[in-house]
């Protein structure tokens, strides 16, 4: 089933430890900049399994595509969340995550 | 086994623990500076594997966009928001032993999730030809129009919106 050459599986382990990582990394980091690279991590970890089922599965380009449509949301998502943090800086005078909490009870 | 077959599945696995091990140290790194490069090493390490799944464009694209866009977006946020003499960051100490166990058990499940589902590998793997560019493009431009032009008006849509979040407000509203 798994081999030493590179194959299907290889690269869908590779995915899964990426996404377990950026979710620890969104889970434990108290910076909002760490949490986004977290959601990068995951994000590169999804586009990773789509090109991987577009060689070996469904041998089209549709993957590709979906990748490229997928890169262009993580570059917008990482220009408004930096615009959030920055808006968040101004307010709180700190980007850490817990910090924010005027709505707490 | 001959000296090319060796070459690619080294190369493979040298990708393959660069992505992996960066993006571990990502994660795990007090400082947040290095947690940024270490992200870097990671992106370049799946746009190596995207090159070993026959993804020329899309690597070239992580390489372009990732590298050269978001990296730096984020080095800015970390100079405007973070004395960059002490800019380290502390790792939630309250949460960070529940959040290994956990994510140590979603592994394993995702594991058996992957192992246990019969993928149609069968047969040889896809022939892109020469390059996949070309047929990107002429996918983009006839089957995925409509996605291709929404996420034009996403792009202004986004491009609006982020600079009107992080404008300063007036002070005399």
């Amino acid at each position: 089933m798994i081999t030493l050459a590179p194959g299907l599986y290889h690269y869908l382990i590779i995915a899964a430890i990426l996404f377990c990582l950026g979710l620890m990394a969104i889970l434990t980091r108290r910076n909002g900049i760490a949490i986004l690279m977290g959601i990068e991590l995951i994000l590169n970890a999804a586009n990773l399994n789509f090109v991987a089922f577009s060689y070996y599965v469904t041998r089209t380009l549709g993957g590709h595509v979906f990748v490229v449509f997928n890169i262009l949301l993580a570059a917008i998502e990482a220009a408004v969340a930096l615009a959030i943090v920055f808006a968040i800086y101004r307010h709180f005078h700190s980007v850490e995550v817990p910090d924010v909490n005027i709505m707490k009870g | 086994m001959d000296i090319a077959t060796i070459l690619h599945t080294a190369g493979f696995y040298f990708f393959a623990l660069l992505t992996v091990v960066s993006a571990a140290i990502v994660v795990f790194n007090k400082s947040i500076l290095r947690s940024v490069f270490a992200l870097l090493f990671t992106l370049f390490g799946i746009a190596g594997l995207f090159l070993f799944l026959h993804a020329d464009f899309l690597a070239a694209t992580q390489v372009l966009i990732y590298v050269g866009g978001v990296i730096v977006l984020l080095l800015f946020g970390i100079m405007l928001t973070q004395k960059v003499v002490e800019a380290d960051i502390r790792t939630g100490k309250i949460q960070f032993t529940p959040t290994l166990i956990a994510m140590g058990i979603l592994f394993i499940f995702l594991l058996f999730l992957i192992f246990q589902t019969p993928w149609s590998t069968g047969g040889e793997h896809a022939q892109f030809g020469n390059g996949t560019t070309a047929a990107i493009g002429t996918l983009l431009m006839t089957e995925w129009l409509l996605p291709f032009e929404i996420s034009s008006i996403l792009l202004l849509a986004a491009l609006v919106g982020a600079v009107s979040i992080a404008r300063a407000r007036r002070t005399n509203e």
